[in-house]
C-alpha cells in the first residue's frame, strides 16, 4: 500500500531507520511483487529514458501547430554567453526544461512525470546535476523514489491531472517531486523532503490550466521552467533548515480544495485564461481551419 | 497505483490522454479485431475531435491500429507507415451523446475480412477504457490479462468459461455480463489475476454457443 501523507512516509523513514527512497520502494513492492532488484531496474529504465530524451533534443523540430520548438537551443546558446541573470546552474535547469517540454510538443519519446505536460520538471533539475557529475546513476535513479513516492500522496490526496485540478495539480505536483528529490540529493532529512514539497507546492497553488487551442503548447513548456526553478528554491529553502507552517500534507489538501473550486474552464478545455485571450482564439481558430 | 504510475510510462508526447492513450486504444482495437487492418474508419468525439491533429492523436490512433506501443519512436510517421502497408484510414468528427469527453469510434476490417466496432476513452494518464464492442456495453481497462466471450445468451455459458478457469487454478478478478437482448447476443468479460494459457482460450473457442474469444494480455503481444 502506497502512502496516505507525506507525514506518515517521514514517521516510518525514522521509525524504521530507512532513508525515504527506501520505504518508498519497499512500500511499492508490497503490491508489485518485485524484488529490490527489478525495483532498481525499473526506476533505471525510467532514467535512461529520461537522460535519452535530454540529449536528443533537436532545435530544429517544430511541433505540429507549429506553435514550438527551437526554443530550447536558444536559451542554451545564451546561457553559454555567460550573461545571464540566474547564472549557469539555473540557466542550464531552464534550458533542460524547455527542451524537453518541446521535445514533448514535437512528438519525441518523454518520461511521463508525472504527466506528459509536466515531463521537464524532474530531468531539469536532475539532468544538469548528473551531466556535472555531482552524483552518480543509482544516486540519481534513488532519488527517482524519492520523486515518485512524493507524487503517488498527491495523486491519492488530490490529483496530478491537470483536467481535475489545473496546472497546480500537473506542474504543482511536478515541482514538489523535484524539491523533495533535490533535498535527498543534497543530503537532506526526510522531514526536509516533505517540507520542499510542501514549499514547492504552496508556491503554485491557484494555477490553472488555460492552454492555448488545448494543446499541451503554450503556456505548458514555459510552466515547466517554473516548475523547475521553483524546486530549485523550495529545495534550498528546506536545506537552509527553515520549516513550514502549513504542513506539507495540509497544503496537499488545499491544493485539492482550490481545484475544486476552480471553474472548468480552467481545467484543461482550452476554454479560458490564456486560450481565450484575443490572440489565444485566433490561433484556435486558425488550427481548427486548416 | 503503482509508483510507476508516477514516474511514467516512457511514451511519444505530447499528452498521455490524447497521444499515448490513442496509441493504446489502436492497438486494443487491433487485438479486438485479431487480424491486421487494412480498413479503419476513426470517429474522434468531444475532445478528440477539437484537438487531434495538434496532439497526433490521429498519428497515434494509426501507430496502435499498426501494433505499435505507446513509446515507439515510429508514432509521428505513422500514417505514412499505414499507407506503405496499405492500411487506408479515414478520420471524421463524430457527436455521441453521454460519451467521455475523449471517446474515439473504430471501424475496422481485416486481411481475412473480420470487421469489428469499438468504442473507447482515454480515462488519464495514458489510460484507457474500452466502452462497447460491436454496440454492446463492455467496460474494461485491458491491464490485467482480460478474456472476452460472445456467445449465445443461453443458460450454462458463465458456468462453463468459470469452470475452466477455476480447475486451472486462474482467479477472475472481476466479471461483467451483457447482452443485446433475453436469449440474443451476450458478451462476458473476466479480468483475471493469472495469464490464460492459449490452450484454455483454445477450449472456450470450442463450448457449443460460444461465437469468438478474444484475449488480451495486456497488449504487449501482437496478433499473429
Amino acid at each position: 500500500m502506497s502512502f496516505e501523507s507525506l507525514a506518515s512516509l517521514v514517521n516510518t523513514c525514522e521509525k524504521e531507520n530507512k532513508q525515504f527512497w527506501q520505504v518508498v520502494r519497499d512500500a511499492d513492492k508490497r503490491q508489485s511483487d518485485m524484488t529490490d532488484e527489478q525495483e532498481f531496474e525499473k526506476m533505471h529504465t525510467m532514467w535512461s529514458a529520461m537522460l535519452s530524451a535530454a540529449d536528443s533534443y533537436e532545435g530544429d523540430l517544430r511541433s505540429a501547430s507549429n506553435l514550438s520548438g527551437g526554443d530550447g537551443g536558444k536559451f542554451a546558446e545564451y546561457v553559454k554567453n555567460g550573461t545571464s541573470v540566474c547564472g549557469d546552474f539555473l540557466g542550464d535547469v531552464t534550458a533542460c526544461a524547455l527542451q524537453m517540454a518541446e521535445s514533448n510538443a514535437c512528438m519525441k519519446r518523454i518520461v511521463a512525470a508525472p504527466t506528459a505536460g509536466s515531463c521537464g520538471v524532474l530531468p531539469a533539475v536532475l539532468v544538469p546535476l548528473y551531466r556535472r557529475k555531482k552524483y552518480t546513476e543509482d544516486e540519481i535513479i534513488r532519488g527517482l523514489f524519492v520523486a515518485a513516492g512524493i507524487g503517488q500522496v498527491i495523486a491519492k490526496r488530490a490529483s496530478i491531472s491537470g483536467a481535475e485540478g489545473g496546472c497546480q495539480a500537473e506542474i504543482g505536483a511536478a515541482s514538489a517531486m523535484a524539491a523533495g528529490t533535490l533535498v535527498y540529493l543534497f543530503k537532506g532529512t526526510p522531514a526536509q523532503i516533505s517540507y520542499a514539497a510542501g514549499f514547492a507546492l504552496q508556491n503554485l497553488l491557484g494555477l490553472v490550466c488555460d492552454p492555448v487551442a488545448g494543446l499541451v503548447e503554450v503556456p505548458c513548456i514555459k510552466r515547466n521552467v517554473t516548475g523547475a526553478l521553483n524546486a530549485c528554491s523550495s529545495a534550498d529553502i528546506a536545506l537552509a533548515g527553515i520549516a513550514p507552517v502549513i504542513p506539507a500534507d495540509e497544503v496537499i489538501d488545499a491544493m485539492k480544495q482550490i481545484g475544486n473550486m476552480i471553474d472548468s474552464s480552467l481545467r484543461e478545455t482550452g476554454q479560458g485564461g490564456l486560450a481565450a485571450t484575443q490572440t489565444g482564439k485566433q490561433i484556435a481558430q486558425k488550427l481548427t481551419a486548416s | 497505483m503503482s509508483i510507476f504510475d508516477i514516474l511514467g510510462p516512457v511514451m511519444v508526447g505530447p499528452s498521455s490522454s490524447h497521444t499515448a492513450g490513442a496509441v493504446r486504444i489502436g492497438l486494443m482495437a487491433r487485438l479486438l479485431l485479431k487480424e491486421r487492418p487494412v480498413y479503419a474508419d476513426i470517429g474522434f468525439c468531444g475532445s478528440f475531435a477539437a484537438t487531434y491533429r495538434g496532439h497526433g492523436t490521429d498519428r497515434a490512433i494509426a501507430a496502435g491500429l499498426l501494433g505499435m506501443q505507446p513509446d515507439d519512436t515510429r508514432i509521428p510517421t505513422s500514417l505514412l507507415i499505414a499507407q506503405e502497408q496499405g492500411l487506408k484510414i479515414f478520420f471524421s468528427k463524430l457527436d455521441l451523446q453521454d460519451a467521455h469527453p475523449n471517446t474515439v469510434v473504430l471501424t475496422l476490417l481485416g486481411t481475412e475480412g473480420k470487421r469489428i466496432v469499438v468504442q473507447a476513452s482515454s480515462i488519464g494518464g495514458g489510460r484507457i477504457m474500452i466502452n462497447k464492442i460491436d454496440g454492446i456495453d463492455v467496460n474494461f481497462n485491458a491491464e490485467m490479462p482480460t478474456l472476452i466471450v460472445h456467445n449465445s445468451d443461453q443458460p450454462g455459458h458463465v458456468a462453463h468459461v468459470t469452470t475452466l478457469l477455476y480447475k486451472n487454478r486462474i482467479n477472475i478478478a472481476t466479471m461483467q455480463l451483457y447482452r443485446n437482448e433475453r436469449g440474443g447476443y451476450a458478451v462476458m468479460v473476466l479480468e483475471v489475476d493469472q495469464s490464460i494459457p492459449s490452450l484454455i482460450v483454445n477450449k472456450i473457442q470450442k463450448l457449443d454457443g460460444v461465437i469468438k474469444v478474444t484475449y488480451i494480455n495486456g497488449g504487449t503481444e501482437d496478433v499473429i
